[in-house]
């Protein structure tokens, strides 16, 4: 209820702004939905980095109107039809969940061009991306493997769809490439934004003896509250070192800037196509936060997979794996399609918890 | 690990209890005003801000407190004195909080925060487990219990109190016994503000000790729900945000413990359970029909004009 009517506050907000923006004559309009608000420190924030970037390089030719807080769900269909109709050229929708909403709309309106971050479902102008976060989640396990005492970390997760499920598993095979006994404690938080949930998951995993947490959700609730507790942490999303400067590994850093200009400007030149983009560490599109807080060692074995990953040396899904009930699913040496991975719906032998069926 | 556990609830629960209290003194003179959580977003920002320009987190709590009382002078000018519908003002205080918040915030976003320290009394804080738990706390959970203790004399056992509830239970009759409504209702409004401007302070300077915009998460609303299923009781308000609290926590801890054992509990099951447990143990608290409807406060959310 409430986030229903931030949505409509904020779209009626923004069609105010529209309107006013129709004078100032050609510009195109770049659009984006986002899930969270745009300083929450991570997913969202990281978003609107690459959105402010693509107004520094393209500013003369581009606005850049976006609506954040957008449930997902129904509303999320209303808020990216509305950004349809106040005159946007391209609308990037910025969550998962906003993927059916954002298959109907563009439907319903095929001269406006959408792109949906980490979804898998596309249209003639519906483009998907998607970074491969994975490949930074296993450099995160493998640090995580060296520097742990107890050989259990912890990991606060949001809601089990195929995205978090990869990261769990690629955490886990990072680990066991280091020490095959390492141990993985998952919590479901149900929310991607909820600093006080957050911190309670985190302190909840610590109280069970983790010594070193990684999150899958959006705020740096969970830093916090291991640089309290006085263990290390790995940041999601954006780099989190001012939260826990004691405290922080690594992170994840979402760098979308690169990729909002890229097609932008596509869509400037009138060869903007639908695809279906899955880029990572060689690309750009994802980098790692300065490896802190850990011996040289550590930092040069980070550096030397970050390297290899790079140079496709390395996959982290390569078999052998087995299944977490010891069934083997990959054969040795083989790699995982990515079709497989973006609907990765089961564990990895080592994880503890149990996806629901 | 039992205390470090009961150490988090009570951080979880206080804040719930606080604005739910709040909004309990408000609802009992009659008045529903739904911006909790506009009320308590704006406190967490008033003081995390005041905080970190001060330095003091004391002086943060007296912003989180001010912020969300003056806030709430809005909804009562429009509703008391304008007699506006509280039901559409309590929602746009809570859409305008949401976002003025923001705008205070702004620039605060990323900082670390200070963290609210524990006030320890000695001796009573040695004794094990309870007063390790129960005597290191931080001044808002003492204030939060102290307002339960003192609302309840309030309502029940004061003359002001009484007032204030016949006010809710017939702003007529009240006024024509001579009963200044507008003025009680102003300052029951007021109350509620900072009761959940004082929950707002204890998310950012306590639980989370940080700015994120939107970071009390629905907490407001679910003090709201707490009120209603309470039936407008202190105690049942303070238990049902500490089993709230505890059902909460303890889902988190089941998840983990579920995993070491081997068995499959689906967290979207248990993430519903302290909704679905609060609802249920506070029907059953409240099931006596008769006593439900004497505590509820007959006028709520009618307009009054007194007439001339």
């Amino acid at each position: 209820m409430k986030k229903l009517i931030i949505a409509l506050a904020a779209s009626a907000a923004l069609m105010g702004g529209f309107s006013t923006g129709a004078v100032a004559q050609e510009k195109k309009k770049v659009c984006f939905i986002y899930v969270g608000s745009k300083t929450d420190g991570g997913w969202t924030q990281a978003h609107d980095l690459g959105r402010q970037q693509l107004d520094k390089a393209l500013g003369a030719k581009v606005e850049t109107p976006f609506l954040e807080n957008v449930p997902e769900g129904p509303d999320a269909e209303r808020a990216i039809e509305r950004m349809a109709r106040s005159g946007c050229s391209l609308v990037f929708t910025t969550s998962f969940g906003f993927m059916d909403a954002t298959v109907k709309v563009a439907a319903k309106f095929p001269d406006v061009k959408f792109e949906h971050a980490t979804g898998f479902k596309a249209g003639p102008n519906l483009a998907t991306y998607n970074s491969r976060f994975y490949e930074g989640r296993y450099i995160q396990g493998q640090i995580a493997a060296k520097m742990s005492k107890k050989g259990v970390a912890g990991y606060i997760a949001s809601f089990p769809i195929p995205e978090v499920v990869m990261g769990i598993n690629a955490f886990e095979l990072g680990a066991r490439s280091i020490n095959p006994n390492f141990k993985l404690k998952v919590v479901w938080a149900n929310t991607w934004f909820d600093p006080g949930k957050e911190a309670d998951a985190a302190k909840a995993l610590i109280d069970q003896g983790v010594d070193i947490l990684t999150q899958h959700t959006d705020t740096t609730a969970p830093m916090q509250v291991a640089s309290e507790r006085g263990i290390l942490a790995f940041g999601q999303a954006s780099d989190m070192i001012a939260a826990g400067p004691k405290t922080q590994l690594t992170a994840i850093v979402d760098t979308w800037g690169a990729y909002y200009i890229k097609r932008a400007q596509a869509l400037l030149d009138g060869t903007w196509k639908s695809e279906q983009i899955w880029d990572g560490l060689k690309d750009g599109i994802l980098t790692m936060a300065p490896y802190t807080n850990m011996p040289d060692d550590v930092k040069a074995m980070a550096e030397e997979t970050e390297a290899k990953i790079k140079s496709g040396e390395l996959h982290p899904f390569t078999g052998p794996i087995n299944k977490q009930d010891g069934t083997a699913w990959l054969p040795a040496g083989e790699k995982a399609q990515d079709g497989v991975l973006l609907g990765m719906n089961f564990y990895v032998e080592g994880v503890d918890d149990k996806l629901p069926k | 690990m039992f205390e470090a556990i009961l150490l988090t609830v009570i951080t979880a629960s206080t804040p719930l209890v606080l604005a739910a209290l709040g909004e309990l003194v408000t609802e009992r003179s009659g008045v529903l005003n739904l911006g909790v959580e506009g009320m308590m977003i704006m406190g967490a920002a008033c003081a995390f801000v005041a905080a970190q320009l001060t330095g003091s987190p004391y002086i943060g709590i007296l912003a989180g407190i001010l912020g969300g009382g003056i806030f709430s002078l809005l909804f009562g000018f429009l509703t008391l004195t304008l007699v506006a519908n509280q039901v559409a003002t309590g929602l746009a205080l809570t859409i305008l909080g949401l976002g003025l918040s923001g705008q205070i915030g702004e620039a605060f976003v990323g900082q670390p925060g200070i963290k609210l320290q524990p006030i320890v009394f000695p001796f009573l804080s040695d004794i094990p487990f309870f007063g390790r738990v129960l005597f290191r706390q931080d001044l808002i959970f003492y204030v939060s219990i102290a307002l339960v203790v003192g609302i309840n004399w309030f309502l029940f056992r004061s003359r002001t109190g009484l007032k204030l509830r016949a006010i809710g239970d017939s702003h007529a009759s009240a006024h024509a016994l001579g009963i200044n409504v507008i003025r009680t209702r102003y300052l029951a409004v007021m109350f509620g503000g900072a009761c959940a401007g004082l929950a707002g302070a204890q998310l950012s300077l306590v639980y989370t000790p940080q700015w994120v915009e939107n970071m009390s998460a629905g907490r407001g609303w679910i003090a709201l729900a707490l009120v209603v299923f309470a039936s407008w009781r202190p105690w049942r308000v303070l238990a049902g945000g500490y089993l709230f609290g505890a059902v909460g926590i303890g889902q988190l801890h089941a998840q983990i413990v579920a995993q070491n054992l081997g068995i499959v509990i689906p967290s979207q099951f248990l993430s519903a359970l302290p909704y679905a447990a609060t609802i249920v143990v506070l029907i059953i608290i409240s099931h006596n029909r008769r006593t439900t409807l004497i505590n509820t406060p007959a006028s709520l959310g009618k307009p009054f004009v007194p007439d001339r």
